[in-house]
């Protein structure tokens, strides 16, 4: 569904992704581990093409098709969503106006809502303006729930979420990603209880420095930590 | 103040404080006589511009219509329902039939100001007078429009809009032209008195022509426990327009927000700002300023809070966007504290739409064109002029019908 050839990446004239190579295929869920500043979100940015993001080299397919110069917006049409990690706040353009493009009245978003555990009151509300970390992260997946895509892009979506709040997402993420197939980002791993993934990789310096089985990665890093990433022979050819 | 002709006269010659100097001879002042007329039987080209600025030509939508044509009063009607309860009528025939409006008239605004109040007092053509009876709620809006139909033509108008006391009123006031005028000159005089725990929500809609000049002159006397809301919308090419109008908040407790919406396009040249003095006990004033720069636009966001009480506290709040590189936005934002315990704020901020919001609502699969108009009409929030329904409507697609709907 997802594959990516050997893309390296420059922000800002400074090499954040190196030679990834990256292949989900349908209806499979991976998992995307890695230490802060490893290059996770810089990897979600240049799958939707932000034009910060300057491609040296690579390619990114999608269901066949070269998306590596297409604008955001038609990779989005494609079917790649991504619910974000840091999402920008809009003054005065309503969540409600935005979930209803997104749904088209195909879907009553106030049901939506309540399975993100959102009040509905939060329809009036300018876009991620004073929500606290949980609620941004329940709108992002709210948004991303009546975007539908076929491929879905969670970028940390546990972080800084309290333990109620954390199994209502994980329970709307796996419900959600049922019939789809997704990449779900996370530098704690938190999330991972309530969903069955089928591949996890890690990401280092830049570029996905080993990928397997997820129980024995999951385990081991939630286990030791990054720490033991790091003395892994892997992990030190790429520094 | 001095009020005598011969000043007056001396003041013609005076160039206002602000925004571009003209010749007040330039303009024609000759036009025809418009014969009194219903509203849903006015000329299809005129009810369609009146239309365009919340002018309602639906009788049942408003409690009462003022309109005025050039220098003719057209139609001055209050509705059944609400007689006894309001009064609307040209400004010429409330002198005459009240002498107390004297009292009122020229009494915030000085005829000696600068040449346009001079004019306006040496060259009076009508404006309306509003009167809301005292202890009345007037539940619908009452409107006025004032409409030039002739090209290269001066109006001035005059207006006296009085809130008695415990009475409660909404406003909206819309000032356009035919689509035939390209250019000519407005000047508006305006006086307020919202007196004892009345309140006065008034909203004022312009749409102009691309080298007409517009100067209103506008004051606002608010009284004890009275509160005066004053939105200001203008989306429209304009030569010039220059204003700054002034609220006193004189009585003890009493209420001024100041919610102005510009959007300066092609080579409008915008001199907009707004002043509250805050002289009473516990008076309190908030200015709120959204403008929005395209084209050429040149705009000059003003925004003045004196306290002269102990007990007072206003706070001033202007954002400029900026679509264009030859447009420009010059945000001037004044506090003068004249005694300690007064507490005046302000928060100012230029800018462009921030890249990282066009490329997240492209994510949620927004077109680039569709995400800035997005953004363009949420940062016009018209919530900020806290309107009934109905009127929010037809501001709102106004709005939208400016910047596109990509919704």
């Amino acid at each position: 569904m997802l594959r990516i050839e050997n893309l390296t990446v420059e922000i800002a004239g400074k090499r954040v992704l190196g030679g990834v190579n990256l292949e989900v295929p349908k209806g499979e869920i991976h998992v995307l581990l890695g230490p802060n500043g490893s290059g996770k979100t810089s990897l979600i940015t240049s799958i939707l093409g932000f034009p910060s993001c300057h491609i040296l080299s690579g390619n990114i397919r999608f269901n066949g098709t070269d998306i590596t110069t297409m604008p955001t917006d038609e990779r989005v049409k494609l079917g790649i969503g991504v619910a974000f990690q840091n999402p920008p706040q809009i003054r005065g353009v309503k969540l409600g106006d935005v979930l209803r493009h997104l749904t088209k009245g195909k879907i009553d978003e106030v049901k939506l809502a309540g399975t993100t555990n959102i009040p509905v009151d939060f329809f009036g509300r300018d876009l991620n303006l004073g929500f606290s970390g949980g609620e941004l992260k329940r709108t992002e997946i709210l948004q991303l729930l009546a975007q539908r895509p076929d491929f879905a892009i969670f970028d940390e979506p546990d972080s800084g979420v309290d333990v109620e709040n954390l199994e209502v997402i994980g329970k709307a993420i796996n419900e959600f990603l049922k019939n789809r197939s997704g990449l779900l980002i996370t530098h704690l791993g938190h999330i991972l209880r309530y969903l069955k993934v089928d591949k996890a990789h890690v990401m280092f310096y830049g570029t996905i420095a080993c990928s397997g089985k997820p129980t024995n990665i999951i385990n081991r890093i939630m286990k030791k930590g990054y720490k033991w990433c790091e003395r892994c022979p892997k992990v030190k050819k790429l520094r | 103040m001095p009020k005598g002709k011969k000043t007056t006269l001396k003041a013609i010659e005076k160039p206002a404080a602000f925004g571009p100097d003209l010749d007040v001879e330039a303009f024609k002042r000759e036009t025809s006589y418009w014969p009194a007329c219903k509203i849903s039987t006015l000329p299809r080209d005129i009810a369609q511009r009146a239309l365009s600025v919340g002018i309602s030509t639906e009788e049942k939508e408003r409690a009462g219509t003022y309109f005025q044509i050039d220098h003719s009063a057209i139609l001055q009607t209050i509705r059944e329902t609400f007689s006894g309860k309001a009064e609307i009528m040209s400004t010429k025939k409330a002198l005459k039939k009240y002498r107390w409006a004297k009292e009122y008239w020229w009494e915030i605004v000085d005829a000696n100001t600068d040449k346009f109040t001079a004019l306006a007092k040496l060259k009076w053509d009508q404006g309306y007078f509003i009167r809301v009876l005292e202890g009345q709620k007037i539940t619908i809006p009452l409107q006025a429009c004032l409409f030039i139909s002739k090209d290269n033509f001066n109006q001035n108008v005059h207006n006296l809009i009085i809130a008695e006391p415990n009475s409660e009123a909404q406003i909206i006031t819309g000032c356009t032209v035919h689509p035939n005028v390209q250019s000519g000159l407005h000047v508006g005089i305006s006086e307020f008195y919202v007196q004892k725990n009345a309140k006065l929500t008034f909203t004022m809609i312009h749409n102009w022509a691309q080298n007409f000049n517009v100067r209103p002159r506008t004051a606002a006397l608010v009284d004890d426990d009275a509160t005066f809301v004053s939105n200001y919308m203008c989306m429209k090419p304009v030569k010039s327009l220059q204003m700054y109008p002034v609220a006193y908040c004189k009585g003890a407790n009493s209420r001024v927000r100041f919610n102005t919406i510009l959007h300066g396009n092609q080579n409008s040249h915008l001199d907009v700002g707004s002043k509250v003095v805050l002289q009473g006990k516990g008076s309190r004033g908030e200015i709120i300023t959204r403008a929005i720069a395209s084209d050429n636009a040149q705009i000059n966001a003003r925004g003045l809070l004196v306290g002269e009480h102990e007990d007072s506290k206003a706070h001033l709040e202007c954002r400029g966007l900026l679509l264009s590189d030859e447009a420009y936005i010059h945000a001037i934002p004044e506090l003068v504290g004249n005694v300690k315990g007064t507490e005046l704020s302000h928060e100012a901020a230029v800018g462009k739409i921030a890249e990282e919001q066009i490329q997240y609502l492209m994510a949620r699969g927004f077109s680039q064109t569709e995400a800035e108009s997005l953004i363009i009409r949420g940062f016009m929030d018209i919530n900020i002029f806290g309107l009934p329904d109905a009127l929010k409507r037809d501001v709102k697609r106004m709005i939208d019908a400016t910047f596109g709907g990509a919704l």
